[in-house]
């Protein structure tokens, strides 16, 4: 197998690799012609290219995390006032973590209630409808089901005055229920875990489980429940982070009561034009979401793949 | 007697016939009911009401503290009409949309295009460009509130040049920067996110089309617009469509813009410069200074007809353009198809011996390239 063929289908370093092989007594044998090998290796340009984005994606935080450990003169004098981030990005974040005015504790723990109760509903009121629109058959199931689709696109900002004087009238104002209780259920996550358990879950399973005397919900409960685990997992990390990082719905019912997004206008007003304290308390709220991405973000990539091609 | 007796036992064996039969028929007949059943009772009330009732609020005066006022009719909507700031909101909300959307397509395909490669450790670059999304647009805003600032990254730099010297920060004064800074933002946010989209709709496609591309002579980027831009046309569609929906109803990042204790206010600037119709509606309805609950349903009512208007007029068009390329397209697939399947078969008809086959396959690459 010659070493130019290599070089052509996988790169200089593949065909590197084939002569130290060959040198060794064990050549590289040819794949079969035609056959799905993954194709060629890209060249170092296109790894260039993936850097300079990363590091775009990147450099916000970064930039972040400079200004949050630099003092408000430092940042007044120079534009990138160090190149690492240094020990008083600890001091910073005390202070704001320590501030009454903030009272980044509470909210913190307000965000993370929010958020579970919300994400936990939603996966389980969305796997209950989805199992009974892609197996069950009733009528009118697809009719009902078109008009779940079809909700998805009405823009929900079109309700938000009559639903304020809705929670007002439940006496939910500054309360954490006017954030869960519309948020339970959503067409998106029915939409979503149907289209799943369409192609996911086999009727055989199903007529076993019936075959065996098993009510609907007890076939729910043991067959689709565990075949859903996947597109659930998916589904609850894009909840948790779309109710983690509202701001328009916190800020039009909430008001002594808060969730860390709205700690962030506040910051400005609490600190006055000291970037310093600011940025850092912006670092802080906006770190875990991001450490979380580093063990969940493979999920998340999958989540946002898969839904292109079924959506 | 007896005879009945064995006969119900009979049929009771097998199949039961009775209390739990006619038990689990309900339960077969009822249970989808129940189970779709949460969906729509939270949308009949936190969905559905409130945008019937949101008419009866547009036609009201409403307070915030004391409620219900009188009925004024169409008033709200004539003085919302006659608002000037209503109509700067809708300019800005369009210019910022057109400023983000472009960009972030072109950058999203060739995103994808570089990550649609055999390349080393994928996940790792495809986590890569997904770290914005989950930075909170809040925080987002106030990064890039302080990058655009005064003691910022790019200010200094056109202070330097000599552009825009007269103010502390160009991007809080003039109104087309400030829609750039808003833009540049939602850029950051959603640009990964849709090029793992397009890679996935770009995946789907069949590699016999490369393959007989270039076997007949294109180039990568010949390859690009020719195959791949055809073939994933629905994914834009959808992608323009998810865009035109969530890309007006930009609300966040305006809301935060100025919030690095530039003296702003959160109200879309001092000169409603980056006012978007959604933060107006904010203002209106829920902001400090005033109490209009009642012009806020109306603008909410002009709003989604907007919305609604454009996300239809895009799909129109959108449609129209792909029904129109998808008939060559998918001739040029079938002929493609039918190419890359004559090419595998003269590649297997020809000698047996590896080598031979894998000479003419680089030689085919080399003149490719």
């Amino acid at each position: 197998m010659s070493g130019a063929y290599i070089e052509s289908v996988s790169g200089s370093g593949a065909r590197k690799y084939a002569q130290r092989r060959a040198a060794k007594g064990r050549p590289i044998k040819p794949s079969r012609p035609g056959g799905d090998s993954g194709g060629r290796r890209p060249g170092w340009v296109s790894y260039a290219l993936l850097s300079v984005v990363l590091l775009a994606s990147i450099f916000p935080l970064y930039y972040t995390a400079i200004l949050g450990s630099s003092t408000r003169i430092e940042i007044a004098q120079s534009a990138l006032p160090r190149l690492l981030p240094g020990p008083n990005l600890i001091d910073n974040i005390v202070a704001i973590v320590s501030n009454q005015q903030i009272d980044f504790w509470a909210s913190a723990v307000n965000s993370v209630l929010v958020a579970v109760v919300v994400s936990a509903a939603t996966v389980f009121f969305s796997t209950l409808a989805g199992f009974a629109f892609s197996k069950l058959n009733f009528r009118a199931r697809n009719g009902l089901y078109i008009f779940v689709i079809a909700t998805l696109v009405i823009p929900m900002q079109l309700g938000t005055v009559p639903m304020f004087i809705m929670m007002n009238q439940f006496g939910w104002i500054d309360s954490l229920a006017a954030l869960i209780v519309p948020s339970l259920v959503g067409a998106f996550g029915v939409f979503w875990m149907t289209q799943y358990l369409r192609g996911s879950l086999p009727y055989e399973l199903i007529e076993a489980a019936r075959v065996d005397g098993a009510s609907v919900l007890r076939i729910f409960w043991s067959v689709a429940l565990p075949a859903a685990k996947p597109a659930a997992a998916t589904l609850a990390l894009f909840t948790f982070v779309a109710s983690w990082n509202e701001f328009f719905w916190p800020s039009v019912v909430l008001r002594s009561q808060k969730t860390l997004p709205l700690v962030i206008p506040q910051l400005s007003g609490a600190f006055t034009a000291d970037h310093a304290l600011i940025m850092s308390g912006v670092f802080l709220i906006a770190l875990p979401l991001l450490v979380g991405f580093v063990f969940l973000g493979r999920q998340l990539v999958a989540g946002v793949m898969a839904g292109a091609v079924k959506g | 007697m007896k005879k009945v007796k064995d006969m119900t036992r009979q049929l009771s064996g097998p199949r039961r016939i009775g209390f739990s039969s006619t038990m689990s028929k309900w339960d077969i007949k009822l249970s989808p009911y129940l189970y779709v059943s949460p969906f729509f009772l939270s949308f009949a009330i936190f969905g559905l009401f409130p945008i019937v009732f949101n008419i009866w609020v547009a036609l009201h005066d409403w307070d915030r503290r004391v409620g219900q006022g009188d009925f004024v009719g169409l008033d709200n909507f004539v003085w919302v009409l006659n608002q000037p700031a209503f109509w700067t909101s809708l300019q800005n909300t369009f210019s910022i949309f057109v400023l983000s959307l472009v960009p972030q397509l072109i950058l999203a395909l060739v995103i994808a295009t570089i990550l649609d490669q055999n390349l080393r450790t994928r996940t790792f670059w495809r986590m890569g460009v997904l770290v914005p999304f989950v930075v909170m647009p809040v925080a987002s805003a106030m990064i890039f509130s302080q990058v655009f600032g005064q003691f910022g990254l790019v200010t200094p730099l056109m202070h330097e040049l000599g552009w825009f010297t007269d103010v502390d920060s160009p991007f809080f004064h003039n109104r087309f920067l400030s829609h750039i800074a808003i833009a540049t933002m939602i850029i950051f946010r959603w640009t990964g996110y849709n090029a793992l989209i397009f890679l996935a709709a770009m995946q789907a496609v069949p590699r016999d089309l490369y393959e007989a591309a270039t076997i007949d002579g294109a180039g990568r980027a010949r390859q690009f617009f020719s195959v791949t831009i055809p073939s994933i046309r629905p994914t834009m569609i959808f992608v323009v469509l998810t865009m035109t929906i969530g890309g007006l109803q930009v609300f966040d990042e305006a809301r935060v813009f100025d919030g690095t204790g530039s003296g702003g206010t959160g109200q879309g600037g001092s000169d409603n410069q980056w006012l978007t119709t959604v933060l107006y509606l904010f203002n209106l309805g829920f902001g400090d200074w005033q109490d209009r609950m009642g012009q806020a349903a109306a603008v909410a009512w002009l709003f989604a007809a907007v919305i609604i208007f454009f996300t239809l007029l895009n799909f129109f068009l959108t449609r129209a353009i792909s029904t129109n390329t998808s008939k060559t397209t998918r001739a040029a697939r079938t002929a493609a198809k039918r190419q890359a399947a004559a090419a595998r078969s003269d590649r297997a008809r020809s000698d047996r011996a590896t080598q031979h086959s894998a000479e003419i396959a680089s030689t085919e690459k080399g003149r490719s390239r």
